[in-house]
C-alpha cells in the first residue's frame, strides 16, 4: 500500500470522491424540490453537448468539452420549463421528452461525425474511466511534496477539486435562499426573494457539478451521486443542515468503498481484473441508501402520503 | 368609500367618484387597482380594484374558485399578474416588501420538510438579515417571544411534521409575526384548524390590529365574518362589494357573490 | 452475421440514398430488415399507447428506472447461460433477464417510496443509477470472461438492429404484436383507471391488478425495445408519442390510439431510415422521428398549440388592458402601467402624456355606458346572466329586445 496505491489508487479515489460530493450537495435541495430526476436528465444532455462541441472546435481538450456540455445543460433545463409551461405537461413527461430527444441527437451526431477515433464514445460517456485517472510521475507518499510530480497529476483533480469548493461555497453563501424557496416559495416569493432565479442556479449548480464529475466518472456516477446520498441522509436526520453534512459523509464513503471493492473486490473473491469503479461506486451508493431506507432514524415521516 | 353593492345605484362607477377612491387608496394599508389575473381562458380575477384600512381586520369573502387567494397572490406578486398595480401604504409593493408579512396557505408547503419549529420561524428574519446578517442574541429572544405568542414556545425544537393542523397554522402566524410588519395578510387562516388554534389567533390578529396594523384574511366561514371582522370585501372573480360590515356584509351582497348557493334564510341569518 | 444486411444496404446508401430509404420505407430492403421495421412499428404502437396509460397515471420516468434497471439482468442472463456452457447470446434468454431485473427495479422503487418518506422520483432516480451501476460491473465482468463474447451487449445500451440474426428479428415482431394484441384486449379497464380510480374502483374493477398490467405492459416494451431503441432511449418511446398526442384530443379514448398511432409511425419511419444507412442508430432515429412529431405538435396544434395560446393570450391581455385604460379615461385616473398607456396611444385613444383623445372619450363613454348596462344586467338577470368575460360589447351578450329593457332601467339614472 505504498508507491503503487499513491500511483495508481490515489488520484482516482481522491477525484471519485470529490464528484461524489459536488453531486451530493446539490442533490439535497432537488430532492426536497420534488426534482431529483433533473440530476438524471442533465447527465443525459451532457454527451450532446460534448459531441457539438466538438464538432464545432475540432478539438479534445477538456475546456471546450466542459462548457459544450454546459450548454446543453442549460438549454435542457429552458427547454424541459418550456415544454412544460408551454406545452402544460408535467414535469415527468416533459424531462422524459427534452432529454432522450438530445441524447439521441447526440448519439445520432456522434455516429455521423468522424469521431470514433477519438476519445469520445458512448460508451465512455455513461461509464466513465475512473480507473485511468493515475498519477504518473508518483513514486510514493513523497510525492505529495514533490511540485515535480505534481505535473503529471490528471487535470481532472484540480478540476474537480475547483468546482466542489465553489459549490460548497455557493451552498453556504445561498443558504436561506435555498432553505426558504424549497420549503415555502410563496412566502419566498412575497419576501422578494428572487425564487426563479433560486431555482435556475440551483439547477446551473447541479449542471456544473454533473458536467465536470461526467468528465472523470461517466453519467451513472452521476445520477447515483445526485440522488443516493442525499436520500440516504434524508432518511438519518430531520434538520437541513445535518443531512447535508450526512450527505457529504455517504458520498464520500461510497466513493471510497466503491473503487476498493472495484478494485480489490475480484480479486479477494479469486478473479484477477478490476470491474468498473464508476458502476460499483453507484453500487455502494444505492446499497448505502437501502441500509437507510431499511435502518435510518428518520426513514419514515409523520406527514401522511397524499 | 361607501359599501359599493351589486344594487344599480351603488355598483355604478361614476367618473369623477374613482378619484375620490384613490385619495382613499392612497391612505389605505393595501389598494390593489384594476387587477385581472389569467391561467389561460377564463381570468381567476377580473379587474378587481379594492382597498384595505389600516388599525382594521378585513376579510376577503367569497364562493368557492371566486379568485379570493388568487386577488391575494396577486397583490403580493406571488403569481404573475395580467394587468393592474399594488400599492401599500401609498408605496408601490416592490418597495414596501418590508412591511408585509404573509401566512400561506398551509396547504402550500411539505410539512415533510427537514425543520424545526424555530427554523420556520426564523425565517420571518431572512429578508431583514439578507444572505449574510447574522442571527442576533435578541433575534433569538424574539422567535422564542413570538412562539409564546401563539403559545407555541414549548414546541421551539419539534420537527414541524410532527404538529397537528392547527399547531402548524400557529407556526406559520409566528413566523408572520416575526417579520415585523404593519400590514399581515393571510390566506384562510382558520381552515382546518381545531376551535382553541381558531380563538388563538383570532386573538393574536385582534392585539396587531389594535395595535394600529392591517388585517386581510381570506376567509370562507360567512357565520365568523361580523364576529371576527371590521371590513370586508366581497368577491367573485369581479368586485362585488366592499366597505365597513355593516354596511357591505349586506344580503343582496352576499347573493350576488354566492348566487343560489345560499338558501334565503341562511342570507337573512348571516346579513342580520 | 452472413445473414446480417448492414453491408448490403452499405451498397445501395452509397449509390442512391433517397432510394434506399424509400426502399426500407416499402419493406423492400430485404426480409430482415422488413421483420424490424413491421417490428419496431408494433413496438411503437405499443408503447404509443401503453405510455399513454403511463403518462395519464403521472408516472412517465418510472418507465425510465425500469428499463436502466434492464442492464443488469441482460449481463447476469448471460454470465449464466455461458456458465451452462451456451452461447450467451441467445436473445431469448437475455429478454427474460432484462424482464426480471426490470421487475425488480420496480419492486425496489415502489418499496422505498412505500417504506420510506422518500418521493417516487428519488426512488425512480436511485434505483436507476445504481441499477446501471450494477449493470456496468458486470458488463466488466464479462469483459475479463475473455473470448470477446460481450460483443453485442452494448448493443442493448442504444438500440443496433445492424446484424440482426433472423431469428431475433421474428421474436421482436411477434413481441410487438403481442404487446399490441394486450393493450386492445386491456383498453377499456386500463382506460377508466387513467382517467378515474376512484370510479374504476366503484364499478368493480380491482386497479392494483390493472397497474399491475399496465407496468407489465411497460415491461414487455423496456424489454422488446431493447434491440432497437436501447434501454436508454426506451423511456422516450413510452412518453413521446403520449405527450404529443395530449396536443390533439382531450378524449381518453381517443388520445391512446392517437398515441398508438404516432408511435407506430416513428418506429416504422425510423427503423426504415436507419435501414436505408449504415450509420444511423435506430435508437436515436426512431426517437428524434417522435420528438419531431412532437415538437410540430406543440408549435401548431390548433387548440392546445403554443402558438395559438399564445395568440390568444396576447390577444386577451392586450383587451384587458385596453378596458383598464378606457376605464381610467372615463374616471379622469391617470392611466397606471405603461402598458396600457402604450395601447391607448396606438389606438388613438390618448395621447403619449395620458390624456384623452376625442375618441378616447368617445369609447371610454361607451365603455362606461357597457358597464352600466352589465350591472344593471347582473341585478336583472340574477337567475342566470349569460356567460360573459366581462370584454365582450354588451350588444352581443344580450337580445335587442332584452337591450332595450335594460336601457330603460339604465334611463332614469343615466349620468348627466
Amino acid at each position: 500500500m505504498g508507491a503503487e496505491f499513491v500511483q495508481f489508487s490515489l488520484t482516482p479515489i481522491l477525484i471519485g470522491v470529490l464528484a461524489a460530493i459536488a453531486c451530493a450537495l446539490p442533490g439535497n435541495f432537488l430532492i426536497l424540490r420534488r426534482q431529483a430526476l433533473v440530476g438524471d436528465a442533465i447527465s443525459h444532455v451532457v454527451l450532446p453537448g460534448i459531441v457539438v462541441a466538438f464538432l464545432l472546435t475540432g478539438s479534445v481538450t477538456a475546456w471546450p468539452m466542459l462548457l459544450g456540455a454546459g450548454a446543453a445543460a442549460l438549454v435542457a433545463v429552458v427547454l424541459i420549463e418550456a415544454v412544460q409551461r408551454l406545452g402544460r405537461v408535467e414535469p415527468g413527461a416533459a424531462m422524459g421528452v427534452v432529454f432522450t430527444t438530445l441524447f439521441a441527437a447526440g448519439v445520432l451526431l456522434l455516429e455521423r461525425s468522424d469521431t470514433s477515433s477519438v476519445h469520445l464514445d458512448v460508451e465512455h460517456a455513461l461509464m466513465g474511466s475512473l480507473e485511468s485517472l493515475v498519477w504518473f510521475r508518483a513514486t510514493g507518499w513523497g510525492s505529495l511534496i514533490d511540485p515535480a510530480a505534481w505535473d503529471s497529476l490528471p487535470p481532472e483533480l484540480p478540476r474537480m477539486a475547483l468546482v466542489c469548493a465553489v459549490l460548497a461555497a455557493l451552498t453556504a453563501v445561498f443558504w436561506r435562499w435555498l432553505r426558504i424557496a424549497t420549503f415555502d416559495e410563496g412566502f419566498a416569493r412575497a419576501m422578494g426573494i428572487p425564487v426563479r432565479a433560486v431555482g435556475l442556479g440551483l439547477v446551473g449548480a447541479a449542471a456544473v457539478a454533473a458536467v465536470a464529475a461526467f468528465d472523470a466518472v461517466g453519467s451513472i456516477l452521476v445520477i447515483a451521486m445526485f440522488i443516493c446520498p442525499p436520500a440516504a441522509a434524508r432518511l438519518m436526520t430531520d434538520r437541513l443542515g445535518v443531512q447535508v453534512a450526512w450527505s457529504v459523509g455517504f458520498a464520500v464513503l461510497s466513493a471510497v468503498l466503491g473503487f476498493v471493492l472495484a478494485g480489490y473486490g475480484p480479486l479477494w473473491l479469486g478473479g484477477q481484473d478490476a470491474v468498473s469503479a464508476a458502476g460499483m461506486i453507484a453500487v455502494t451508493g444505492g446499497v448505502i441508501l437501502g441500509l437507510a431506507c431499511r435502518f435510518g432514524p428518520a426513514r419514515v415521516g409523520s406527514v401522511p402520503r397524499p | 368609500m361607501s359599501g359599493r353593492t351589486a344594487t344599480p345605484d351603488l355598483a355604478l362607477v361614476q367618473p369623477g367618484g374613482a378619484a375620490a377612491d384613490d385619495a382613499l387608496a392612497r391612505g389605505a394599508a393595501l389598494a390593489v387597482r384594476g387587477l385581472t389575473v389569467s391561467y389561460g381562458a377564463a381570468p381567476a380575477v377580473f379587474s378587481v380594484d379594492a382597498s384595505f384600512p389600516s388599525a382594521a381586520m378585513s376579510a376577503i369573502i367569497g364562493p368557492n374558485g371566486a379568485g379570493k387567494s388568487t386577488l391575494l397572490k396577486a397583490a403580493l406578486g406571488v403569481i404573475p399578474r395580467l394587468s393592474g398595480t399594488v400599492q401599500v401604504a401609498g408605496v408601490p409593493l416592490d418597495r414596501a416588501r418590508d412591511r408585509i408579512a404573509y401566512v400561506p396557505q398551509r396547504a402550500s408547503v411539505d410539512w415533510d420538510f427537514p425543520a424545526t419549529v424555530r427554523d420556520v420561524v426564523q425565517m420571518g428574519f431572512y429578508r431583514r438579515l439578507g444572505l449574510f446578517g447574522r442571527l442576533t442574541g435578541a433575534d433569538r429572544a424574539r422567535t422564542v417571544a413570538c412562539l409564546d405568542r401563539v403559545g407555541m414556545a414549548d414546541f421551539a425544537d419539534r420537527q414541524i411534521g410532527q404538529l397537528s393542523g392547527g399547531q402548524q397554522q400557529r407556526v406559520f402566524l409566528a413566523r408572520a409575526l416575526a417579520q415585523e410588519a404593519e400590514l399581515y395578510l393571510l390566506d384562510e387562516p382558520f381552515a382546518g384548524v381545531d376551535a382553541a388554534t381558531e380563538r388563538a389567533i383570532i386573538d393574536v390578529l385582534r392585539g396587531l390590529r389594535d395595535d394600529g396594523r392591517a388585517v386581510v384574511a381570506v376567509h370562507h366561514d360567512l357565520a365568523t365574518v361580523r364576529d371576527y371582522f371590521d371590513h370586508v370585501f366581497l368577491m367573485n372573480t369581479r368586485a362585488i362589494a366592499e366597505g365597513p360590515v355593516a354596511r357591505a356584509f349586506t344580503a343582496a351582497a352576499l347573493e350576488a357573490a354566492y348566487g343560489g348557493r345560499l338558501g334565503a334564510t341562511h342570507l337573512a341569518g348571516l346579513a342580520g | 452475421m452472413a445473414d446480417g444486411w448492414g453491408p448490403r444496404i452499405l451498397r445501395v446508401w452509397r449509390a442512391d440514398p433517397v432510394g434506399a430509404f424509400w426502399q426500407a420505407l416499402t419493406l423492400g430492403a430485404g426480409y430482415n430488415a422488413a421483420l424490424v421495421t413491421l417490428g419496431a412499428a408494433a413496438l411503437g404502437f405499443a408503447a404509443g399507447s401503453g405510455g399513454s396509460f403511463l403518462v395519464l397515471r403521472g408516472r412517465a420516468l418510472v418507465s425510465d428506472a425500469m428499463a436502466h434497471a434492464t442492464l443488469p439482468g441482460v449481463a447476469l442472463a448471460f454470465m449464466v447461460m455461458v456458465a451452462m456452457g451456451g452461447d450467451g447470446r441467445w436473445l431469448p434468454g437475455l429478454l427474460l433477464g432484462s424482464a426480471l431485473s426490470a421487475l425488480v427495479g420496480l419492486w425496489v422503487v415502489g418499496w422505498i417510496a412505500r417504506a420510506t418518506r422518500l418521493p417516487e422520483d428519488a426512488a425512480i432516480g436511485a434505483v436507476l443509477g445504481s441499477f446501471f451501476g450494477l449493470g456496468v460491473v458486470l458488463l466488466t465482468v464479462i469483459q475479463t470472461m475473455g473470448q470477446g463474447r460481450a460483443a453485442g451487449l452494448e448493443g442493448f445500451l442504444l438500440g443496433s438492429t445492424a446484424g440482426m440474426l433472423r431469428q431475433d428479428a421474428l421474436i421482436i415482431a411477434v413481441g410487438g404484436a403481442l404487446v399490441v394484441a394486450a393493450v386492445w384486449a386491456l383498453r377499456r379497464p386500463m382506460t377508466l383507471v387513467a382517467f378515474d380510480p376512484g370510479f374504476a374502483a366503484a364499478t368493480g374493477w380491482n386497479v392494483g391488478r390493472i397497474d399491475m398490467a399496465v407496468m407489465a405492459i411497460v415491461t414487455a416494451v423496456a424489454v422488446i425495445g431493447l434491440k432497437i431503441v436501447g434501454l436508454v432511449l426506451t423511456v422516450a418511446l413510452l412518453v413521446i408519442p403520449a405527450v404529443t398526442a395530449r396536443f390533439w384530443t382531450d378524449r381518453s379514448g381517443r388520445l391512446v390510439w392517437i398515441a398508438g398511432g404516432l408511435g407506430a409511425l416513428s418506429g416504422y419511419v425510423g427503423a426504415a431510415l436507419s435501414a436505408s444507412a449504415p450509420d444511423l442508430p435506430t435508437g436515436p432515429i426512431i426517437v428524434l422521428v417522435a420528438a419531431g412529431l412532437f415538437t410540430v405538435s406543440l408549435l401548431a396544434a390548433p387548440a392546445r398549440g403554443v402558438l395559438a395560446a399564445a395568440a390568444r393570450h396576447h390577444r386577451y391581455q392586450a383587451q384587458v388592458h385596453r378596458r383598464q385604460g378606457l376605464l381610467a379615461l372615463a374616471r379622469g385616473d391617470a392611466i397606471a402601467e405603461r402598458y396600457t398607456l402604450r395601447l391607448m396611444v396606438r389606438a388613438g385613444f390618448a395621447r403619449p402624456d395620458g390624456v384623452a383623445t376625442e375618441a378616447g372619450r368617445g369609447a371610454a363613454a361607451r365603455l362606461l355606458r357597457d358597464e352600466q348596462r352589465r350591472a344593471v344586467a347582473r341585478d336583472m338577470f340574477r337567475a342566470g346572466p349569460p356567460a360573459d368575460d366581462g370584454l365582450m360589447p354588451v350588444e352581443r351578450l344580450f337580445t335587442p329586445d332584452q337591450l332595450r329593457a335594460i336601457d330603460a332601467r339604465l334611463a332614469p339614472r343615466a349620468v348627466p
